[in-house]
């Protein structure tokens, strides 16, 4: 798989591991985020941990949509699944998470609702244009890298003429993220040195937006490619600009991301959404001008304007220690709940609830003492 | 083998609830389509139960639903793959297959002409493994009750005198050797399935172990455990050894062969083939002496000419399995969570 | 944030789509938010959709930099592809 396999070589992985080891400062500790779920996935996967040095700490950040997406959210998602003639339809990622009481969409299809699970939103438009006699609502979730796709399908859609397709609508920014988790502290980001920044949402939204953050906090960002070898790299470019005091923003996956990103798509999703004034995400609290609505133009395609939902609480278990793991305070281990009563079968908290969360990703790949790699 | 008969003009071109219903319509069906095709002395006596004699050995019997959707797919289609699996699964503790039986649930509205290809599917596979289907049933359910067609397949077996193969034999030092490529089937099977929207060339593997393991157990008798990574993938066979032996297991990630192809799609789409279904692969483990000669004895085979050695049996008391990345990182191979769903992040 | 994929554009066809492969895997993707792409590019994949195109003059840059791993600083350097001349890092103080 070309642009694949040349990034994942071993020996380059190797070296860049030791060019690493001989970067880092004697008696220092590089505390570094990675903000997205999906690097987190990575580096678990690939056994990195092991390869690093041990003053590279990497702590797991909250772009994790499925992860902080309000249990209020899913519940209210299997209602609209269980009314009369709707199809309910969804990534992959979202069908096993559950709701208030346990309940899960795969459960909801199980008892009767017509539950779908689909690859592409793309494929739920023309499921609605294919059956005109029922109601079509598409569950979307996901950053920058997700939205244009739904920006797209609505486009799509309201050409057609379409008036049986529906979004339920949860998209979220980053930047206003990583804000609000640098912020809510009395000391912004003082247990973090520096940020991987994410691949496929900065494709999207492009380099430059991260500067005010990087700017207003003096932490170093370096926007990654999901293969091992860019993380690797990147992470060598972040213990160098920390050595050398600098708080810059640098692109490692500049075959794919460019600083403007893409325009069309931030158009597109212009286009067809607003800001939410503020939006509840599990585990980091409320956070203002954080999440996207469709357009009052739009509103004929809003599952939330067209099927009344009634407003829930999100009740999180009492023990739950996700606020703290989201924001990189606390290692997943560290909570009592961890592969105890919490676990990626029995899910009590947002950060078990995705493959890609910290605490499932913890207990998939490395919940127990590994051996030294050989 | 003759196939069954063609479905005539002026006869019924789908299953209807009679078919089932033990009169005219059903003894007809049973005729033409079953007994023709699988066609052999005991099933010609049309009796409610097969009888024979039996070898004064041990006996092994199994049974298997299959319910898989679509019923075709590349590769292969729910008939094959139920001779198979059920072949299969009295391989795996060492045993050659005797005879096959097998019970249909037909849904009211199936083609004829698919059950027909099913049924000569599962003609051609048993009389390539010279396994006989001796016995079988036939039940019919309304539109809507079944995908399609359910079988069941149980087959009895004998296991040779001297061959003690079972789960819970792994021991640390031992040596786990792998038959072939992983993921093929699964990644076959959605890409059947339309939702999914990829086309590839794979093929699903599905095919009957049994003499690829006769040929292992007469070369190493002293193998301690076979298994084929069926649902769930290898990621789940190995840990359910593991915790059967109360061991753990150290992989070689870059000894795991996966088809180019198959890695493709799952990138794609968000897979892991750790974790998907193999119909035509087996996991043999064996003490460390021996690992050579079988390695060699499965490479010799058509089904085992991939095999390679994945990795080594190790104690832990926590009976977890590790997998060394071909980056030389440490990671574990969990148990499956779930159904392997495509993930977007 | 999201899983998304390299692949090779093998045709293209009506109503911003196109026919792409990861090796032998096709799946026919749409192409809306890359509207100038052209036959044999590579595009990132994500939910079916073509978000960007790969630059393949970065990436054997940033190979190259993986090859001399003791480098001491990445160096800023220009995409051919790129009319715009845009810088590849974006360095603020």
């Amino acid at each position: 798989m070309k642009y694949i396999e040349e990034f994942r070589d071993a020996a380059l992985a190797r070296t860049l591991a030791q060019a690493i080891g001989q970067a880092v400062e004697p008696g220092r500790t590089y505390r570094l985020m990675e903000f997205c779920g999906g690097h987190t996935h990575a580096i678990y996967r690939y056994g990195l941990p092991g390869l690093l040095p041990k003053a590279i700490k990497m702590l797991h950040g909250p772009g994790c949509p499925v992860c902080v997406l309000p249990i209020a959210r899913v519940d209210q998602a299997i209602e609209l699944a269980g009314r009369p003639g709707v199809i309910l339809c969804s990534y992959g990622d979202m069908l096993r998470v559950p709701g208030s009481d346990r309940r899960t969409l795969l459960q909801a299809k199980a008892e009767g609702a017509d539950v779908r699970m689909l690859y592409s939103i793309d494929d739920a438009v023309t499921l609605a244009r294919q059956l005109p006699q029922r109601a079509i609502i598409f569950f979307a979730i996901g950053f920058e890298t997700t939205t244009p796709a739904t920006a797209l399908a609505i486009l799509r859609a309201q050409k057609l003429g379409l008036s049986n397709f529906f979004v339920f609508c949860n998209h979220l920014l980053t930047p206003a993220a990583l804000d609000a988790l640098l912020a809510d502290s009395p000391n912004p980001g003082s247990w973090i040195d520096g940020f991987i920044g994410p691949a496929h949402v900065s494709t999207v939204i492009g380099t430059a937006a991260y500067q005010q953050v990087a700017r207003r906090y003096r932490k170093p960002i370096v926007i990654a490619g999901f293969e091992p070898l860019d993380l690797l790299q990147a992470i060598l470019m972040l213990v160098r600009q920390l050595n050398s005091q600098r708080c810059a923003v640098e692109n490692q996956y500049h075959r794919v991301v460019r600083p403007n990103g893409n325009r069309l798509a931030q158009d597109y999703m212009a286009q067809v959404f607003c800001l939410r004034a503020s939006f509840a995400w599990r585990g980091l609290g409320t956070i203002a001008a954080s999440a996207l609505a469709l357009r009052p133009a739009f509103a004929s395609f809003d599952a939330e304007r067209h099927f009344p939902l009634a407003e829930r609480p999100s009740r999180e278990h009492p023990g739950c220690a996700c606020p703290a793991v989201l924001r990189g305070q606390l290692d997943p281990a560290a909570c009592q709940l961890f592969a105890v009563a919490c676990t990626p079968a029995n899910p009590l908290g947002a950060c078990m609830v995705s493959a890609e969360g910290a605490c499932a990703a913890v207990y998939a790949y490395g919940r127990q003492p590994l051996r030294e790699a050989l | 083998m003759k196939t069954s008969q063609p479905v005539a003009a002026g006869h019924p071109e789908r299953i209807e609830l009679v078919h089932g219903g033990g009169g005219r319509a059903s003894a007809q069906l049973i005729e033409r389509m079953f007994i023709r095709a699988f066609d052999n002395p005991m099933l010609q006596q049309k009796n409610d139960q097969a009888r024979f004699d039996v070898p004064t050995r041990r006996l092994v019997m199994t049974t298997d639903a299959h319910v898989v959707s679509p019923l075709f797919f590349p590769g292969g289609d729910i008939g094959s793959l139920a001779v198979h699996g059920t072949l299969n699964d009295i391989a795996m503790a060492g045993a050659e297959p005797l005879y096959l039986a097998v019970s249909f649930i037909l849904e009211e509205g199936l083609l004829l002409r698919d059950l027909q290809r099913i049924v000569a599917s599962m003609a051609r596979a048993s009389e390539a493994a010279g396994v006989p289907i001796v016995t079988g049933d036939t039940k019919v359910v309304e539109r809507g009750k079944a995908d399609g067609v359910f079988i069941t397949t149980s087959a009895i077996g004998s296991v040779p005198n001297g061959v003690d193969l079972s789960a819970d034999r792994a021991q640390p030092g031992d040596q786990i050797l792998l038959s072939g490529t992983i993921g093929d089937h699964g990644v076959a099977i959605l890409s059947a399935r339309d939702s999914l929207g990829f086309t590839s060339p794979i093929r699903s593997d599905s095919a009957a172990l049994h003499d690829l393991v006769k040929q292992m157990v007469r070369q190493v008798p002293t193998i301690r455990c076979m298994r084929d990574p069926t649902r769930g993938g290898l990621a789940t066979a190995l840990n359910e050894i593991c915790q059967q032996s109360g061991v753990g297991m150290l992989i070689d990630e870059q000894a795991v062969a996966i088809a180019p192809a198959v890695q493709s799609a799952c990138e794609l789409l968000g897979l892991d083939p750790y974790y998907l279904a193999n119909e035509g692969k087996l996991i043999a483990i064996c003490p460390a002496a021996q690992a050579d000669r079988l390695l060699a004895q499965m490479r010799a085979h058509p089904l085992g000419q991939g095999a390679s050695r994945i990795g080594v049996v190790t104690t832990d008391p926590q009976a977890m399995v590790e997998l060394q990345t071909a980056l030389g990182g440490i990671r574990l191979l969990d148990w499956l969570n779930g159904d392997p769903l495509p993930r977007i992040c | 944030m999201c899983l998304a994929i390299p692949a090779q554009v093998c045709e293209l066809l009506a109503d911003d789509r196109a026919r792409v492969r990861v090796g032998d895997v096709l799946k026919t993707v749409n192409i809306a938010l890359v509207p100038q792409v052209r036959l044999g590019e590579f595009v990132i994949i994500h939910v079916g959709y073509a978000l960007e195109r790969l630059d393949p003059l970065a990436a054997e840059q940033t190979l190259a930099l993986l090859h001399e791993a003791s480098d001491l600083q990445p160096r800023r350097a220009e995409s051919a592809n790129d009319p715009n001349g845009q810088e590849r890092t974006d360095e603020i103080h």
